[in-house]
């Protein structure tokens, strides 16, 4: 069992937990993912990692509820415990292996949406503690939906914080404010790295394409062991098929094939919902709404 | 009286039953049955059944007891040889193995020794007998990669002598693919596979899931950090291969391994777990392979119409006779002599068939079987919503490409030699599908006893 030390509540249906597991928190890195079960009957969920603490043996994951396994993930509390915290799984981010010296005269940007903020978070911090400083922008939502904004303060160059609504700072994507920085402040950028939902990071690539600066997304398929065994994590990067596991999940953005990436993201979606008003309506759903099949 | 050219007939569940549950297809023998399909053994002196098998088991002489009704004394005879007579009794293809070559086989039908071993191991489970722990360790220590049957094998040996073994196993549960692929129906996983797991961790044996070697851990670690004098490499077969036609990506198609994987280790064919299976209502398998026969039978028992479309023809399909033999009587239709071409999807992305070429056997290939070539223009379409992809493996590259000094093959396989599992780094063994490539239970059963061997007689050497 992997004790929970901390949960917090960062967003409406967000949640920040630390985790006591020493294996994970002595060897990851930047850009490595973990695969968390809840208990028995529960999926194996990839998560990315968004902070770990070597001496205390603790690694802290980001989790959103989206299917029942999350929801039930999301009600535990510090104190209680994961059934199963396996990892680090996946290749540390390209960043991390760069010669220092070098890194430091790269100009780096991270654009990161919604949920996406946790798993940029490491690797802003790595690069801050080696004495690169990197600009972040931040989309979301609204205002409630912007995550760990002072824990990225500390660490981020410039920080830029935009909401869809306008709720928060401006109103605006993670992309119009790149655009901003680069064509009206005259910002220039040797290498951005965009996390969050499939849809923004092709946009971001679409961007990054036109504004000819090379762009690593890092990608969070549908899994199930995260090992390399399974393959339901196989997506097109310039034609050829990779494992986002063992090849990823960091990918050269302008050639991942996204459309085909969502559409296989869109595979369980009927049964996940499926799973979750079970959860919610027990023995009472019994179907009729026509598309849960709860009668079935 | 019985007819002693033929075997008693085993029980099974009738195939229209089954073909809509999950519970084991085979029954076993009664006491009776066994006792008497024992007697049918020819004891012989120079018995060619235990040159037959590849952990040579005792074979006359664990039938000898069952025929006498001692069934603890057979429960022995097998243990000398065997950590998992329970697994081996079902999974292995004994017609090639040890009742290949029985002598009753040339008059008539070869003794039923699987299903006398699975007799014994079953009866033993049942009337709690459990291997004894050594008294006392030797106070070395050994670290085993991966809890599949090469294993737990090697595992299970080095406890017997007096090793301090721990086994180090990825998943959330150890049993390798005993437990995440081979179905259910063909082995049960709380009574027989925990079971004979249950067995090898009453040997002294620890099990840490989760453990994720050449990521959570290296194997230099292991050997400098960790304490261990040894370590074996069991890690199983590795990445699934894809055929690289087009549509390939589509939702609806799966590898055999997430397929069942879902399905047995996750168990997604029960309401009480969470995980999502796409059960399909037209299924294709593409391969002949066991674990093709799993995979259509499972999309079977979870309500489709299930095709095995295999490039060779009957004569060449890898599986077991008895897997094949019970997938047709299940209703499995076997499309021989077929080739995928391309995968045909929808507008949003999902299966809606695929169109296959017709092939014929030419001259052998290297493998010495005949070479099916496409028979032109005689291309056709399949109505499909799903498609397993059940074409063999390629080795993971987590270890091979965190341990320096690990030779690995031109096919990426681990170097190992077959009688030792001596690989090329000093302390570190291998065996089963990470050095021979997908294999079955059995022969990486043999590899793990030989490694056990080779640490044995290196850490003795050492000493």
């Amino acid at each position: 069992m992997f004790p929970i030390v901390k949960a917090e509540k960062l967003a409406d249906r967000i949640y920040l937990m630390e985790v006591q597991a020493p294996r994970v928190a002595r060897s990851c890195q930047p850009g490595e993912f973990v695969i968390v079960r809840t208990d028995e009957a529960g999926e194996r969920i990839p998560l990315t990692i968004c902070d770990y603490d070597r001496e205390k043996g603790t690694v802290t994951i980001v989790i959103q509820e989206v299917g029942a396994s999350t929801v039930r993930m999301c009600r535990l509390k510090a104190g209680d415990a994961f059934a199963d915290f396996a990892g680090p799984l996946g290749n540390p981010s390209e960043l991390i292996k760069e010669d220092p010296g070098t890194l430091k005269n790269k100009r780096i940007v991270f654009v990161a949406g919604g949920l996406g903020a946790a798993p940029v978070y490491p690797q802003v911090k790595w690069l801050h503690e080696h004495g690169v400083s990197a600009d972040v922008i931040v989309g979301a939502r609204n205002r409630e939906m912007i995550i760990l904004e002072n824990e990225m303060r500390a660490v981020a160059g410039n920080l830029y914080l935009t909401t869809d609504d306008g709720s928060y700072v401006r109103k605006g994507m993670g992309t119009d404010v790149l655009r901003e920085l680069v064509e009206k402040q005259g910002k220039k950028y040797d290498v951005c790295i965009a996390i969050g939902p499939m849809i923004m990071m092709k946009f971001v690539c679409l961007l990054t394409k036109e504004l000819g600066i090379p762009t690593v997304v890092s990608m969070n398929p549908i899994m199930v062991d995260g090992t390399g065994m399974c393959g339901a994590c196989r997506l097109s990067v310039g034609g050829k098929v990779k494992f986002a596991c063992v090849d990823g999940p960091e990918f050269d953005g302008h050639l991942v094939d996204f459309d085909e990436a969502m559409k296989r993201q869109q595979m369980y979606k009927t049964q996940e919902g499926r799973a979750l008003l079970r959860q919610q309506e027990g023995d009472t759903h019994h179907g009729g709404c026509g598309n849960c099949g709860g009668d079935r | 009286m019985m007819d002693m050219t033929k075997k008693v007939p085993v029980r099974e569940q009738d195939p229209k039953v089954r073909a809509a549950n999950f519970d084991e297809v085979c029954l076993g023998y009664s006491q009776e049955e066994a006792m008497q399909e024992a007697s049918r053994c020819l004891k012989c002196r120079n018995a060619r059944c235990m040159g037959g098998c590849p952990v040579s088991i005792n074979i006359p002489g664990f039938i000898k007891e069952i025929e006498n009704g001692d069934f603890e004394a057979a429960a022995g005879v097998i243990a000398q040889a065997s950590a998992l007579p329970a697994v081996c009794g079902r999974v292995c293809p004994q017609e090639t193995q040890c009742e290949g070559v029985c002598v009753r086989g040339i008059k008539g039908e070869a003794v039923s020794i699987g299903k006398l071993e699975r007799f014994v191991a079953d009866w033993s489970r049942e009337h709690g007998i459990v291997p004894k722990a050594p008294e006392k360790t030797n106070g070395r220590k050994v670290a085993v990669i991966g809890s599949g049957p090469s294993g737990l094998t090697c595992a299970g040996d080095l406890a017997k002598l007096g090793y301090e073994v721990t086994i180090f196993e990825a998943l959330h549960q150890p049993g390798g693919v005993l437990i995440y692929g081979i179905p259910e129906f063909r082995l049960p996983k709380d009574t027989v596979v925990k079971t004979e797991i249950e067995n090898v961790k009453k040997l002294g044996v620890k099990i840490e899931t989760d453990v994720i070697v050449g990521k959570s851990v290296t194997i230099d670690q292991l050997l400098e950090e960790e304490g261990f004098d040894a370590v074996f490499i069991g890690s199983g077969a590795g990445l699934p291969m894809f055929m690289g036609i087009p549509g390939e990506n589509a939702n609806g198609v799966f590898s055999a391994n997430e397929y069942l994987t879902r399905s047995n280790l996750m168990k997604a064919y029960r309401d009480d777990y969470d995980t999502p299976i796409a059960a399909g209502k037209k299924v294709a398998v593409v391969g002949g392979g066991n674990v093709a026969m799993d995979a259509a039978r499972t999309a079977l028992r979870l309500g489709a119409d299930v095709h095995i479309v295999y490039r060779r023809s009957e004569a060449e399909l890898p599986a077991r006779a008895e897997e094949v033999h019970h997938a047709k009587e299940e209703g499995i239709i076997f499309d021989l002599l077929t080739n995928p071409v391309e995968i045909l999807t929808n507008e949003k992305g999902w299966v809606r068939g695929m169109r296959c070429i017709r092939m014929e056997l030419g001259e052998p290939d290297a493998s010495g079987r005949r070479r099916p070539v496409p028979i032109e223009g005689s291309e056709f379409e399949m109505e499909l919503d799903t498609v397993i992809m059940s074409l063999g493996t390629s080795p993971n590259p987590l270890i091979s490409g965190t341990t320096p000094g690990l030779e690995t093959n031109r096919k990426k396989c681990i170097v190992a030699e077959g009688d030792t599992g001596k690989t090329t780094k000093d302390g570190v063994f291998a065996g089963g599908d990470a050095v021979t490539g997908a294999a079955t239970v059995i022969l990486a059963m043999e590899a793990g006893r030989a490694g056990a061997r080779g640490i044995h007689q290196y850490l003795s050497e050492k000493e």
